[in-house]
């Protein structure tokens, strides 16, 4: 169609977040009304700024390809790769009052450049390189199979932007935690079948820092501009530490696999039960709210609950089809 | 409009911990004519827990409940946003993957069922919306809440992934401004309340191995709803419903600020706009207090 190549163009307020570490007491928006074409993308609108509004702004960007992860920023709160985000459909998404900011707050030096520390502190942790004895004198090329290649579920496709890191509730609120990006590298490494660490999984398990402190709200594989998609590499990671037998008896090991107790016996989850499964003897702590929850008729107990029709059927498939130990 | 017909996936929350939406449920889908077959052979999908142990089977056990949808000729209706979820999830890796699919029904063929991928599985949320209509809605409603600022608590696993969440219903929905809650509660007669947590994580799924995180969440979520002036919360998802209306202590403690609003299913919601009491949804099933009835 013709109409697919014609150039528009229209106008677009910018709110963008400025912020001076080194002057400033609070951050604050400056506001830059611009005609934007629909060929732009977002970092054109950060050379503009630039280039003919203010000197000063600052920004991080090298590759303008999509490579090098530096151009990270958030549009409207999502983040996005600066370099690769066309104006035209972030005008789609939101319309054309769009606010910039950098991936943190938080960690603001100056206007979208942040202090990154904390990103790069948690890759280095998971072990984020092969470990593998290499013989010096090889005879010949060591080779991994497109099979074997493929497990890597394009995790080593990572440009480490960080877009995926600061988009995550759980960094934002527990300094421990890994986050996602770190556990892509992780599974990365993991994954690879050259690989020989015995301390990256065990480290990802732990808990605070580890996988079982995510709390499954896709904020990362929405946000992460290679399609990485990191909860799906954190799902593997809890796959592999049951696997490789090293899943630890804890509160969260018990409630992934207190699922299945509860299926086989009820077909659908007998809650309480969950909960007593997972906790153990800390379930009293549960107790004060567990006692109001009864007195409002939400609590069925064991012998109150209406197993799924059809149980044996599950009972055999849950025979048939487990796949895991633990 | 021929009559709306539907398979219920309930999900075991709804039959548990919040009996209300179970409830109300049912009470709207019968004040909008809709029929909802209840799928009571259906397991539990896992929570998006199982399959941390055991992908395999959480995709048997979720195929075998999608089964006994395809076999009444039926779209499947959830309740729980992480029902839609695991179930969608589950259908779109078994529609894209031949070999998958083959391995999954050579397990179903066990118990005389084929996932066949025949069926729909869609949210009530994007039900009333998609099929039923906001315009209909308008028309039916007789108490109209519009003394009321009401701020939507969307639930992360009807809004991301985006993409997967897309394919399920034609209302497209974007994770970072959704807006088919805020529609329903136009329609409804309310006054939508904006603010930054309405698409954010409720910590539901930390609650036991993270309580702080999940305490932060929660009271975050509320917080940012009482200074955008809500005078209630609505929700799809009873998970989240759970943590912001049973949680509020915990939720107050970490976060250093005293935050507790009435918070109703989106079903209740409806409910109240189309004129069912307050018993027939459950309203005396809440911990927080719901004193505006
Ligand atoms: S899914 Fe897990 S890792 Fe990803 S953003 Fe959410 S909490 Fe963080
Ligand atoms: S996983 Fe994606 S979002 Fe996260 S750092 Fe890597 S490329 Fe960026
Ligand atoms: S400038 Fe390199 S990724 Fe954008």
């Amino acid at each position: 169609m013709s109409t697919e190549h014609k150039i528009t163009t229209q106008q677009v307020n910018f709110k963008v977040f400025r912020f001076n570490a080194d002057e400033d007491y609070l951050p604050y928006y400056e506001d830059y009304n611009m005609e934007v074409t629909s060929e732009e993308v977002v970092l054109d609108i950060l050379n503009r700024i630039k280039w003919d509004h203010d000197g000063s702004f600052s920004y991080r960007r090298s590759c303008r390809h999509g490579i090098c992860g530096a151009c990270a920023i958030k549009v409207n709160g999502r983040s996005t790769l600066a370099c690769k985000e066309s104006m035209n459909d972030m005008v789609d998404l939101f319309g054309s009052e769009l606010v910039i900011e950098p991936l943190s707050k938080k960690r603001a030096i100056k206007d979208m450049i942040i202090d990154k520390a904390d990103f790069w502190e948690k890759h280095a942790a998971v072990t984020p390189y092969l470990v593998a004895d290499i013989d010096e004198t090889p005879e010949s090329e060591n080779l991994v199979s497109p099979e074997d290649a493929d497990k890597l579920d394009e995790a080593d496709l990572c440009i480490q932007c960080g877009a995926c890191h600061y988009a995550c509730p759980v960094v934002a609120i527990n300094e421990d935690f890994f986050g996602p990006a770190a556990f892509a590298a992780a599974y990365r490494f993991d994954a690879d079948v050259r690989d020989s660490a015995d301390s990256r999984l065990k480290d990802v398990n732990e808990e605070k820092q580890g996988v079982w402190d995510c709390v499954k709200c896709f904020e990362c594989a929405e946000a992460c501009p290679k399609d990485i998609n990191p909860i799906a590499k954190i799902t593997k990671l809890h796959q592999m530490a049951f696997q490789e037998g090293i899943a630890k008896n804890n509160v969260a090991v018990r409630h992934a696999v207190g699922f299945k107790n509860s299926i086989v016996k009820n077909g659908v989850l007998d809650e309480g039960g969950l909960v007593l499964y997972s906790e153990g003897p800390s379930i009293v702590k549960h107790i004060p709210v567990a006692l109001r929850m009864f007195s409002k008729g939400k609590i069925v107990p064991p012998w109150g609950i209406t197993k799924s029709d059809n149980l044996d059927e599950i009972k055999k498939l849950v025979k048939s089809s487990s796949t895991a130990k633990f | 409009m021929k009559k709306l017909k539907y398979a219920l996936f309930t999900g075991c929350t709804a039959k548990q911990s919040t009996p209300e939406q179970m409830m109300s449920t049912m009470a709207v889908a019968e004040k909008l004519g809709i029929e909802l077959v209840e799928l009571t052979e259906a397991s539990c999908c896992g929570a998006s827990h199982l399959q941390d142990y055991d992908e395999f089977l959480s995709l048997v056990l979720n195929a075998r409940n999608i089964a006994y949808a395809e076999k009444q000729g039926l779209t499947m209706v959830t309740i729980c946003n992480t029902c839609q979820l695991n179930t969608a999830m589950t259908k779109h890796k078994l529609d894209n993957d031949e070999a998958l699919k083959a391995k999954v029904n050579e397990k179903l063929a066990e118990v005389g069922l084929e996932y066949k991928g025949t069926s729909a599985i869609t949210h009530f949320l994007y039900a009333i919306i998609d099929d039923f209509g906001l315009d209909k809605i308008k028309e039916m409603v007789v108490t109209p809440l519009s003394q009321f600022n009401i701020a939507p608590f969307y639930g992360c696993h009807n809004i991301r992934p985006s993409e997967l969440q897309n394919e399920t219903h034609n209302s497209k929905e974007n994770p970072y401004n959704p807006t088919s809650l805020d529609d329903l509660i136009i329609a409804c007669g309310g006054k939508n309340v904006d603010y930054e947590e309405k698409n954010k994580c409720c910590g539901f799924h930390v609650e036991l191995q993270a309580p702080h995180t999940a305490a932060v969440l929660t009271g975050n979520a509320i917080a940012g709803a009482m200074d955008g002036n809500a005078d209630m919360m609505v929700t799809p998802c009873p998970l989240c419903h759970l943590k912001l209306d049973t949680q509020t202590a915990h939720a107050s403690e970490a976060i250093g600020r005293d935050v507790e609003l009435p918070v109703l299913h989106m079903q209740q919601m409806v409910g109240l706009a189309l004129g069912c009491t307050p018993a027939e949804l459950g309203l005396n099933h809440h911990l927080a207090k719901v004193d505006f009835v």
